[in-house]
Order: structure tokens, then sequence, then C-alpha cells
């Protein structure tokens, strides 16, 4: 049986430890990226809240796996006109994303790109503590996730054991082109990426060999005729028509097998680099414990496309609701609502009424202010 | 009127659906797919159409005659996995009428 003196004891270390969680805990969230808005999809859908948030001077965070903005225009299609973006007759993709970017910068988003939204908590606040797969954390006010058809992930090419080498030789993306200084690579695949990282490893790598399954390219013109120049020179190797077949190796991959018109042989490498593309996968974001439709993420559209956990919102591509379309110009429209939406959430009953840009000019985060030019008023006489 | 053709899409699970197909929408196989939802929405045609992903490839299974692969759909082909030789892109081939009575095979994702 514990005295009534042991048991205030008791209480008060508990109570000091609580406290010293608290503390520590509020430590932690102090030294994470802080923010309003978490954005996750830098797509143009994800830029365009910058903007609209940036009107109600909420400040945002943005999240992407890819290493650039832009989402898909600027990974797929940068060189594509679009014709439906209002006012825009024909907008080319990347510079619809270009735009986009001096839209925004007034309002200076932060950008965490080329890492992936792992896990999310939320806090007893209801604020949220997003942390990425490289362990990047952010702590924000509501999340919106403008995710598209998800984080892009490479395509991986269907080869035995291709698993038990994958970081032991094999590697889908050049982060640091460093670790392939004086090693043999071989990059299998026929577009701009493994034309691009042919050239550019070609002067790091001490032997590049480019494997495709047919003769023609398809990237730049430009790219081809470099590749062309520098397998005149001896610096690239070119197999095709070759596919990759097998890989061999006891701890790391030491060679792949290639299969040339039916006739089979190994040959010697450090690494093997597949670019096959990219593909979307909804990822980790599909065990968040949102309400997922048709592989989208169902929102309430009559309201604030607030999904179904309170501050989590979807916009563009990426959610679904009654009629939903799937246009860049639906997603600027859902992402203009759910900024107005997140307001209200992080200022409960403090009252604001639209404005018009035109009128109120813009009040940049960086003490920029843009405005129209007053009429001038003077006497005709 | 622009008369419907009827086209026969075996899905990823293997069941066969004869659907009607418009001719006048300028509609694609990858649309037809998507419009019937024959296969889960961002599965198939993430690219949007433009030959750029292989996710609506599938397989020729009668002898239609179909429009020569163009060399964007070719290029797509030449680097997209499980092909054979009868695949095509469902994105590069428009519903005419001249697709009455095709009958496809959607590739595995």
């Amino acid at each position: 049986m514990l005295n009534t003196t042991d048991k205030y004891h008791i209480t008060s270390v508990l109570n000091l430890r609580i406290l010293q969680t608290i503390k520590i805990r509020s430590i932690i969230i102090q030294k994470m990226i802080q923010t309003d808005i978490l954005i996750i999809g830098a797509g143009p859908t994800g830029l365009f809240t910058v903007f609209e948030a940036g009107l109600l001077k909420l400040k945002c965070h943005i999240l992407d796996a890819l290493p650039q903005p832009g989402g898909q225009l600027t990974e797929l299609y940068p060189k594509k006109p679009i014709f439906d973006i209002p006012g825009f007759p024909e907008v080319l993709a990347g510079d619809l994303v270009d735009n986009l970017m001096e839209q925004i910068k007034q309002f200076q988003p932060g950008f965490t790109l080329g890492e992936r939204a792992e896990t999310i908590d939320k806090q007893e606040d209801g604020t949220f503590i997003v942390t990425s797969d490289k362990g990047t954390q952010i702590h924000a006010n509501s999340v919106a996730i403008a995710g598209g058809l998800g984080s892009f992930e490479p395509r991986k090419p269907l080869l035995e054991n291709l698993n038990f080498y994958e970081d032991k030789g094999i590697e889908y993306f050049i982060k640091d082109p460093e670790k392939f200084r004086n090693k043999r690579v071989v990059i299998a695949g026929g577009g701009d990426s493994a034309l691009d990282w042919s050239i550019f490893l070609s002067n790091v790598a001490s032997e590049v060999t480019l494997v495709h399954r047919r003769n023609e390219f398809r990237g730049a013109l430009d790219s081809v005729e470099k590749v062309q120049e520098l397998k005149d020179l001896g610096k690239i190797r070119l197999i095709t028509p070759a596919e990759v077949v097998g890989l061999k190796g006891t701890e790391h991959l030491e060679g792949i097998v290639l299969d040339e018109n039916g006739a089979q042989r190994t040959i010697e490498t450090d690494y093997l680099i597949p670019l096959f593309g990219l593909t979307p996968k909804l990822g980790p974001i599909a065990n968040w414990g949102l309400e997922i439709e048709k592989n989208a993420i169902k929102v309430d559209n009559s309201l604030d496309y607030q999904t179904n956990i309170p501050g989590i919102y979807a916009i563009g591509d990426v959610n679904t609701y009654p009629g939903k379309l799937k246009l860049i110009l639906c997603g600027f429209h859902e992402a203009t609502l759910m900024c107005q939406s997140v307001y209200q959430r992080m200022n409960p009953g403090k009252k604001y009424v639209l404005k018009y840009t035109t009128v109120s000019g813009i009040d940049g985060f960086d003490g920029t202010r843009k405005e129209a030019e007053k009429a001038v008023v003077k006497a005709i006489n | 009127m622009a008369q419907d053709v009827k086209i026969t899409i075996i899905d990823r699970e293997g069941v066969s659906h004869e659907v009607e197909a418009p001719t006048d929408m300028n509609m694609n196989i990858m649309e037809l797919v998507r419009a019937y939802e024959l296969a889960p929405e961002g599965t198939i045609g993430i690219c949007g159409g433009m030959a750029m992903c292989a996710s609506c490839q599938c397989y020729v299974l009668n002898d239609v005659a179909l429009p020569e692969k163009s060399d964007d759909e070719e290029a797509m082909l030449s680097e997209a996995f499980n092909v054979k030789e009868n695949s095509r892109l469902g994105c590069q081939l428009h519903i005419t009428e001249d697709l009455e009575g095709l009958k496809l095979e959607l590739a595995p994702e």
C-alpha cells in the first residue's frame, strides 16, 4: 500500500516526466520544418495552392518525390502544348510550370524535392507531422495532398533476382554521379534519360555502355547526335538492338546477360542503370487511413475538398467525388476553395471576405508588393 | 448518325466484354476501356494518351486491319514490358468503323 505522500511523490514525478516529454517534444517539433500548409505534390495544382494560400497569408511547404517541380508536366510532357488552360489558347506544359513558379515566388514556398511522403502523425492539437522516406519531418497545420496519380517510381525491368541487386549495382536514379567515377556502367533504355545520362557519365565512368532494344532512340535530336558523336569517339559503347535478360554476380553486380537477336552473351559491369521511365503509384499515402475509391482519395466536394480526416485535404487528379474531372483547371479551383477552408480552420471565427487581386494587389512574404497602377486624376483645361 | 462498332475486350482478370464503341467522339481504345471501367482508374491511360507510358498496351487477337504503328508507338513499345508480336497501344488505336469486330486483350499492368 502506498501512503498519501508516496502517491503525491509518484504523481509529481509523473507530471515532471510528462512536462519533460512535452518540452522535449516541443523542441523536436521546433527543429522541424514549420508551415501552415504542407502540400504533397509539386504539380500545377500543388504550385497554384501556394498562390491562393499566400493571398490568405498562409505559408506553404511543398514535398515531392521528383527532383524538380512540375509533376507530370515536367516529367512526362514538358514540350507538349496544353489547350484548355483558361486564358492561354496554347501553352507548353513546361512553360506553364515556369509561369506558376514565377506566380508563387513572392510567397516564398519551401521545397523538399526528391523525397516521398511516407508517414503522417496527427498531433493532439490537430496539426500533423509528415515524415519523408529520407527522414525529413514537416510540421503543418493542414496537409494538402496534390499528388496527381501518385509518386513517380521507376519502371523496373522483369529480371530474375532484380531485388537482390538493387543498391548492389542496380540504380534507378542517379543522385550522385561521383558514385560511378572510374566504374563500368551499363545504361538500358531508349529515351531522353538514357541518352542524357550516357552523355554525362561518359566523362565520369571508366566505361559507358548504352543498351536499347532498337536502333532508334526517342529523345531530343541534339542528344541523339551527341551520343552518335561519343560513340564514334569510342567514349560510349552502343549495343543495339539488344536487351538485358540476366544479371550476374555473387555479392554485387558483376555482369549482365544480353540478348542480341536471340544470341546471348555476358558483359562485365559494375553498375546497371535501367531507365525505362517512371510509373506513378499512390504509395504510402494509401495507408494513411484515408478513404480510397478507384485509386483516388474521396473528398467532400460540396464544401472544401477535405478527406475523411479533418485537416487533410486532397486536390487535383489525386481526389475523387461525383462528377470528378481530372483537369488542371479543376485542380486550380479545388486548391482555391481548400485554402479558404484552411484559413477558417486556423483562424476560427476570424472574419474575412474574398478580395480581388485587381483591387487589393498582392503583398508577398518577401516584402514585395504588386498592385494596379493608380488612375491619374488630372484636370482637362 | 455515325454507327457504333462492337469491340471485344478481355480485361486483366480474363473476363471478356463485348462493348459498343462510338465512332463519332474521337475516342480511342484506351478511352473506351476507361469509359466502360474495364481496368481500375490509375492503371490505364496514365500519360493521358500520348504513347508515353504503355499502360494501355493490349494484344490484338483477331485479324482486323489496323493502322500502322507510328514512330511514337514503336518507340514506346520498344521500352515496354510483356511486349508480344501482336502488342499495340490502345491510346493509338482510334475508333473508326474499320474496327468493327476487333478483339483485344489488355496486357498485364
